[in-house]
């Protein structure tokens, strides 16, 4: 036991997370408060087979993750807020041509070069609409090293599973904390692995055409079948199209692969949440403060209840609805200024019982911070 | 294989404009497909956006048809990836120069075994016409209704500082040189740049008086000449063509495979490679 339980930073648990899940290709560029994670990848990749490149940019760093995966790897860039704002345009790119990645965001505070070295999750609905145009996307969060862990490995078995883009968003508290990770033994986590066709060299194989399960079987690059990607709507052989009804099927497609199954896609963790009449709901770090209000107020006989998310998009909001449903008061503890709390009060039947708890200075939310706006909400002062 | 096995017939006639030079450099590509006698299934094409860029939807070889400037880095990937495959980068004068610019370099400078070939028409012309980065100064374009004031690239030059170890430039009107110099750049192990002067009689040759696609054509024969040639002497404001750089510089693959090699030697002798001891054990 002793030689998998490691003491280490949420950067390392993340690295740990991918290379179980079975990352060999990883493109990255530097910056705070990721970058550990470009310099762990660098050790540990050429050792075992894998591919590490530092690239010159955000931009290449995304675009090159995207043309190892269509050779078959599973690719992995990281990143933070600047960084991130950079590869919107490739991750676009992933999501049309259905190109299975994963990209990490350590929030730090922004707007721009805003607090490199301080946390933040302000990054939340950048990452649900910061590529343009209409589509979906799958965001996994975090607030523990082994949920870190967790959710790197679920990262990579959700990209490969629905042929997407998955972003891991978590803040740099998490990032630079140290505290306990324990691996697990190969096997004790399901790992989802690259869907290939069946289609023999010679026979018409169509990268773009779903199987009843609605998956697509993919065909390296390299191998018998020689297709076409591209960031144009496609037919399902590839190639540009704009006629209406490719061009309507394939926006559906992408938008429904993941927002019909917001309900699996779902992830959260809960604490007495049964008979709340106050409901916390947070996610990342912040999470761990609301934890701590939520066990000490039950020790002096309040009712608080905790949920944590741990998928952020597709928006559970039907869970959100009816966890929320007998509350008196709703808080949404976060570290922005209410990105998460506008999604509450979208999905819940009384948005004026939702309220935020907030820190946007780079510091953790302490339970105090939360502790003042439940006094604050109720009526009781400061 | 004769050289339509190499193209997707269905997708023919192309979409370029009469008179363009991008399918005299798509017909050359395939004759030096065909003389390399490489297999369809070992080549991948990635390109960018732009008239240029469509080359690859034309070709029945692995195609990655990506986003404007970035098929360098793409291609990075694909080629780090699996360094056994051919990788073919067509780019035009935005692609290659402009948005793409900062991926050119860094791509030169790392010598990975890509061949980029840059459509060099000075203009932009799936966009209808605007300067580009290629155009240099005194140009008509649909942003330079006064003449540009941008002063050019020197695509060579530009290569050989990068270090790219094997640069050319030709023009579409020598289309013999530019199947060879297409077949001497893929046979290279490392990063090719293969200038094609190429015309765009839509765009170009419209606003600047250049004439018809023949004109132009013809221009291009007697405004370049070869490299260390006498006429190149006597006339220096002549652009000279031919392989300015054909170095034997190892490549970014090969040395990565040669890091891997140290790097288990260290971890052999160490127990753990250097930079492992940051993760502490409870």
């Amino acid at each position: 036991m002793s030689e998998r339980t490691l003491f280490v930073h949420g950067n390392q648990a993340c690295v740990e997370g991918a290379l179980y899940a079975g990352v060999s290709f990883y493109a990255g560029y530097p910056i705070t408060p990721s970058s550990e994670i470009a310099e762990e990848m660098s050790v540990r990749l050429p050792a075992n087979g894998g591919r590490f490149i530092q690239m010159e940019d955000e931009i290449s760093s995304m675009c090159a993750i995207i043309g190892a995966s269509l050779t078959g790897r599973k690719v992995m860039t990281a990143t933070s807020g600047p960084g991130f704002s950079l590869m919107q345009e490739a991750l676009g790119y992933a999501i049309m041509a259905e190109i299975p990645c994963v990209i990490v965001n350590v929030m730090r505070g922004g707007p721009s070069t805003g607090l490199p070295t301080q946390g933040s999750q302000g990054d939340v609905n950048q990452a649900r609409w910061g590529t343009h145009g209409d589509h979906a996307i799958i965001a996994l969060t975090a607030s523990t090293h082994q949920a870190l862990f967790e959710a790197t490995v679920r990262a990579f078995n959700l990209a490969e599973t629905y042929r997407s883009p998955v972003i891991v968003l978590y803040d740099e508290l998490l990032a630079h904390m140290r505290e306990r990770l324990t691996l697990p033994e190969p096997g004790d986590l399901p790992l989802v692995e690259r869907l290939r066709t069946f289609v023999p060299g010679g026979v018409d194989y169509r990268p773009y055409l779903a199987r009843s399960d609605g998956r697509l079987p993919m065909s390296d690059f390299g191998g018998v079948h020689r297709y076409n990607v591209t960031g144009l709507y496609h037919d399902m052989w590839g190639f540009p199209s704009t006629d209406p009804v490719t061009v309507n099927d394939l926006l559906h497609h992408l938008h429904d692969k993941i927002v019909v199954r917001t309900g699996e896609l779902e992830s959260h963790r809960e604490y007495a949440l049964e008979d709340a009449d106050t409901v916390l709901i947070s996610y990342g770090t912040p999470a761990r403060s609301a934890m701590q209000v939520a066990r000490k107020g039950r020790d002096s006989g309040h009712r608080v209840g905790v949920l944590e998310l741990e998928t952020l998009w597709p928006f559970p909001g039907q869970l959100v609805r009816d966890v929320c449903e007998k509350a008196r008061i709703v808080i949404v503890v976060e570290m922005n200024m209410g990105q998460i709390r506008d999604q509450v009060r979208a999905a819940v039947r009384a948005p004026e019982r939702v309220f935020l708890a907030n820190r946007v200075d780079g510091e953790f939310i302490k339970p105090k911070d939360i502790g003042t706006v439940i006094r604050l909400v109720d009526g009781h002062g400061v | 294989m004769a050289i339509e096995n190499y193209i997707r017939k269905r997708f023919f006639p192309h979409i370029w404009c009469p008179g363009c030079g991008h399918g005299t450099v798509l017909n050359a590509l395939l004759r030096a497909l065909e003389q390399l006698g490489l297999s369809k299934n070992e080549i991948v094409m990635v390109s960018g956006i732009g008239c240029s860029a469509r080359i690859s939807g034309y070709v029945d070889v692995h195609t990655l048809h990506t986003l404007h400037g970035r098929a360098l880095a793409f291609a990075t990937g694909v080629k780090l990836s699996r360094p056994e495959l051919t990788i073919l980068v067509p780019m035009g004068d935005g692609d290659a120069l402009a948005i793409g610019g900062n991926h050119f370099l860094h791509a030169a400078r790392r010598n990975i075994d890509i061949t980029a070939i840059i459509l060099n028409n000075r203009i932009y012309g799936m966009t209808g016409g605007q300067f580009s980065p290629l155009s240099g100064c005194g140009i008509q374009a649909t942003t330079a209704p006064y003449s540009t004031i941008d002063h050019a690239f020197d695509v060579v030059e530009l290569s050989r500082a990068a270090g790219a170890s094997f640069v050319a430039r030709t023009t579409t009107f020598h289309v013999r040189e530019l199947e060879k110099m297409l077949v001497q750049a893929i046979r290279h192990r490392g990063f090719s740049v293969v200038e094609v002067l190429s015309q765009c009689p839509t765009h170009f040759g419209r606003r600047n008086k250049e004439g018809s696609a023949v004109d132009m054509l013809k221009k291009l024969q007697s405004k370049t000449v070869p490299l260390n040639s006498r006429k190149l002497e006597l006339d220096p404001s002549l652009v000279p063509r031919g392989v300015f750089v054909d170095q034997d510089k190892p490549e970014y693959c090969e040395l990565y495979d040669d890091m891997v090699a140290r790097s288990r030697v260290e971890v052999e002798e160490q127990g753990q490679p250097v930079g492992a001891d940051a993760r502490k054990e409870v």
